[in-house]
Parts: C-alpha cells; sequence; structure tokens
C-alpha cells in the first residue's frame, strides 16, 4: 500500500470538497473565527483586503507569516494565503508554512510579467483567476487545480466577474458543440493548450471546480454567481469592510446554499446593514485595473 | 427502485450522485428536511463539517435526521459526513448528530500537503480499492457493535455498525465505486428483511 501526495486527484479533490461553500478574505484571527462560525469553508489569510491594497497603492506582496500562522492557529478549516504572480518563493513559503492552498493572485503585484509558477512542481494545492477561457486552460496546463473568475477584486462592484463567469460558460458551450477535428484551431485562437480544451470538452466543464470571485458584495450577488454556473464564492473586501460582518458572512453562506430560493435571500438581506462601499469601473485608471495582470 | 439521498448543503455532492448512479440506484440531492420522508438511504458527502453543521442548524434538519437514523435508515458519510455521523470528537466538547458509536478525530493526517491516495484492502468490500484522504480524520476508537472495515497505518479509516457506514477518505472522488455498491446492497438486505 504505497501512498501518494500532491496527486491531481487529492489536488483538485480538496478543491471539490469546497464546492457550494464561500472562502473569505481575513486578517486577522478574530476575523477569521467569525468567518468559521459564520460558516465559511475556508479562509484566505492575507495582510490587507483587495480594497486596502488598492487604497494604499505601492508593491503589495504576499503576507507577513505571522498573520498566516495566527489564523492558522485560531481555525480549524483550510486556510489558504496569495502569493505574487511568478513568485516562486514566496509560493515555497507559503508551501513550508503548509498553507492548504495557494492562490497565485493578480491581487499582489506581479513578480514576473511573462511566466506564471510551474504549479505541478508543488505539493500544495494552486487556484488562480482567469477571465476567459483561454487563460483558464493556460492556468490548468500549468496545473492549477481550481479556478476562479477574476472580477476586479475590492470593487464591491459584480459586473466584471459577471462578465467572466458568463464569458468562460459559453465558451464551456461553444467547445463542447465544436467538433474534435476543429479544436485545434479553437486551441490556436484562444492560446489554450489542446489537451486541456480536449479534457474540457469531453466532461462539459471545466476539469477543476470554478468559483467565482472579485466584486461580490451582498447575499444577492453570491446567489447571483452561483445561478451563473459557479461552484461557489471568494468573498473578499464584501464581508469585513461591511458594517456588521457576522452578519453579512451568515447571510453570504445561506445565500449562496439556498441560491434559488428567493424568499429566502429576501429575508436574509434585510436590516444587514451598509454593504461595502462600491466602486464604478469607468472610475479606475488601467493601471488600477487588477484584472489586467496575469497573461 | 431504491432510492438514496445525499445531503447538499455543501460539499463534493455530485461526485456521489454518479458513484451512485452508476451503481444503479435513484438518487435524490437532499436540500430540504422533508425530502428524507421519500428515500431509503442517505450519504453525507465531504466538504466542511462546521459548515455543514452549521446549515445542519439552521434550516432544522437537526431532529429530523436524528430520527431517520433513529428509525434505522442506512447512512453512508464520507470524510466531514464521517464527522457528522460520530459520538465523540477528540478534542473537542460537542459531537454533531452521534449516530456511530465511534470516536472521531479531525484533519488526522495534518494539512492539504499531506493529503494522499492509497490503494485500501476493504473487508467485505474488495481488494485494492481508491481511496483519496483529503485532510482526513480518522477512528480513532470504535464501540463494541462497530465492525472495523479498513486501517491504515493502524488507524481505522473504515467501518460500520448496523446501518451506518463510515471512512474517512473519498471513495466518490475516483472511478472505483466498490464501497457505494456496498451501501446499496446493506439497503437491499434491510430491505428484503423488512
Amino acid at each position: 500500500m504505497e501512498k501518494h501526495v500532491g496527486t491531481d486527484r487529492v489536488k483538485r479533490g480538496m478543491a471539490e470538497m469546497q464546492k457550494g461553500g464561500v472562502i473569505m478574505d481575513v486578517v486577522n484571527a478574530e476575523q477569521a473565527k467569525i468567518a468559521e462560525q459564520a460558516g465559511a469553508v475556508a479562509v484566505m489569510a492575507l495582510e490587507r483586503v483587495p480594497s486596502d491594497i488598492r487604497a494604499a497603492g505601492g508593491v503589495a506582496r504576499m503576507a507577513d507569516p505571522t498573520i498566516i500562522e495566527e489564523v492558522q492557529n485560531a481555525v480549524s478549516i483550510p486556510v489558504m494565503a496569495k502569493a505574487r504572480i511568478g513568485h516562486i518563493v514566496e509560493a515555497r513559503i507559503l508551501e513550508a508554512l503548509g498553507v492548504d492552498y495557494i492562490d497565485e493572485s493578480e491581487v499582489l503585484t506581479p513578480a514576473d510579467e511573462v511566466y506564471h509558477l510551474n504549479k505541478r512542481d508543488f505539493t500544495v494545492p494552486f487556484v488562480c483567476g482567469a477571465k476567459d477561457i483561454g487563460e483558464a486552460s493556460r492556468r490548468i496546463g500549468e496545473g492549477a487545480s481550481m479556478m476562479r473568475t477574476k472580477g476586479e477584486p475590492g470593487t464591491g462592484n459584480i459586473v466584471e466577474a459577471v462578465r467572466h463567469q458568463r464569458l468562460i460558460q459559453s465558451q464551456i458551450n461553444k467547445i463542447v458543440n465544436t467538433s474534435t477535428d476543429e479544436l485545434m484551431t479553437e486551441a490556436k485562437n484562444h492560446g489554450a493548450p489542446y489537451e486541456v480544451l480536449l479534457d474540457i470538452k469531453e466532461r462539459g466543464r471545466l476539469p477543476v471546480v470554478n468559483f467565482a470571485a472579485g466584486g461580490i458584495a451582498t447575499p444577492a450577488d453570491a446567489a447571483l454567481m452561483m445561478q451563473l454556473g459557479s461552484d461557489g464564492v471568494f468573498v473578499g473586501s464584501g464581508i469585513f469592510k461591511s458594517q456588521y460582518p457576522d452578519k453579512f458572512a451568515r447571510a453570504i453562506v445561506e445565500a449562496t446554499t439556498h441560491y434559488e430560493d428567493y424568499k429566502l435571500i429576501a429575508d436574509l438581506s434585510k436590516e444587514l446593514g451598509t454593504a461595502m462601499p462600491g466602486l464604478e469601473m469607468s472610475s479606475l485608471e488601467p493601471q488600477e485595473r487588477m484584472q489586467d495582470r496575469g497573461w | 427502485m431504491i432510492r438514496i439521498g445525499v445531503l447538499a448543503l455543501q460539499g463534493a455532492v455530485n461526485e456521489h450522485v454518479n458513484a451512485l448512479r452508476a451503481a444503479d440506484v435513484e438518487t435524490v440531492i437532499v436540500k430540504k428536511a422533508e425530502q428524507l420522508n421519500d428515500i431509503d438511504g442517505l450519504v453525507f458527502p465531504g466538504g466542511e463539517s462546521t459548515t455543514m453543521r452549521r446549515l445542519i442548524d439552521k434550516y432544522a434538519f437537526f431532529e429530523p435526521l436524528k430520527q431517520f437514523a433513529a428509525a434505522g435508515k442506512p447512512i453512508f458519510g464520507t470524510c466531514a459526513g464521517a464527522i457528522l455521523m460520530a459520538g465523540d470528537l477528540a478534542g473537542e466538547e460537542q459531537a454533531h448528530l452521534g449516530v456511530m458509536n465511534i470516536t472521531v478525530e479531525r484533519n488526522a493526517f495534518g494539512r492539504q500537503r499531506e493529503s494522499f491516495e492509497v490503494a485500501l484492502d476493504i473487508s467485505s468490500v474488495g481488494e485494492s480499492v481508491e481511496a483519496v484522504f483529503i485532510r482526513a480524520p480518522i477512528i480513532q476508537k470504535a464501540g463494541p457493535n462497530v465492525r472495523v472495515l479498513a486501517e491504515y497505518d493502524g488507524q481505522i479509516v473504515a467501518c460500520q455498525e448496523g446501518p451506518f457506514l463510515a471512512c474517512s477518505f473519498h471513495p466518490e472522488l475516483t472511478e472505483d465505486n466498490r464501497l457505494h455498491q456496498y451501501f446499496v446492497q446493506m439497503i437491499r438486505e434491510l430491505k428484503i428483511s423488512a
């Protein structure tokens, strides 16, 4: 009975267990406990939530390991953390700390403008963001075990996540209906590995779990993303930048489970206090758009 | 035809549905407690046990699930599902449904980087059954009426107590559905004897 660690089944399987759940950004042990109590399936340990990263400007890097360890010690649910795109050493540090999942994230300032990490080299699984099927396929080709929409992080504006999820779903549908002899040209057009597109065609879906992320600010936003075919949601600034984080967190968890029960979501949405402040996309300068980082 | 429900509050629901369909039974995705009345058996899928427990409480599933178990209807729990079924949780004050006389230790193998897959011999089920362990629990102690079906590294990872079946790992993440077939067989035998 020889055991194997870090196989595709073990890495992708971890994300399968998160389905139908909410993964919440937290910056300390206290927030992590609130998230766990509210029913989060995992927490993302950060130094700052995306809206604060946006406000602070400058170079955003991996969190201080002290914060990650503090969060790991506070909760029993999985702990994720972010590494900069292409930053092999940050990713290795997070792996050494024993984080359960690494987000190679455009929320942080990229360390490499050409290459993403070769995620197959790692035992720890990775989640990556994508705007379209080409980007998702490239990340899966590099070994990502979970995908998420990029959306536009830290804005509290759902429009970009909706755009990305709708595009990816329609591109999946198109690939399923493309005959195999046309698939190589599709691969060329999308800049996607042929084998990944073939896998998508055969399964009728991405070969890994696909969550929504970037701009989810209310229970209705979370339910919307589930209806558009997401397997679960990441909520970044949306929870701890709202007026009553605890209530907000619980409401988002329930709306994600029962995303078609509108009466219930109406009840959940009552007297939640103020959601996080939102940003209109046209108010962002090109260099402020996090979704354009990564390739 | 046998109808088996999969508790669908959170977790890897579809994988169980597919494995059960391959074992030739009708499946029901259970989101409301009243659906428990229409099924012959229930699967607690893998996922996050704390999340599932919160949603069990919130949507008034707790008592109906206890009654389902008390009526002797079969339940199969994988990973987080086994945690929900345990009578005791090591290092924690409160267990969840407590339908099996077992003590379960959560995350017993460590963090995700320690997660693994292995081929297991499971008594009554088969040899070299593919088993995927993800931040898996172990069954630390088992009561006198619990039959140990499989061990790994000296620890119990699959067991049965009457109509209740629990395992630490995820048979639903593999194409090997012998454990699901075994669960279906358990239900068939109960139906015949009833």
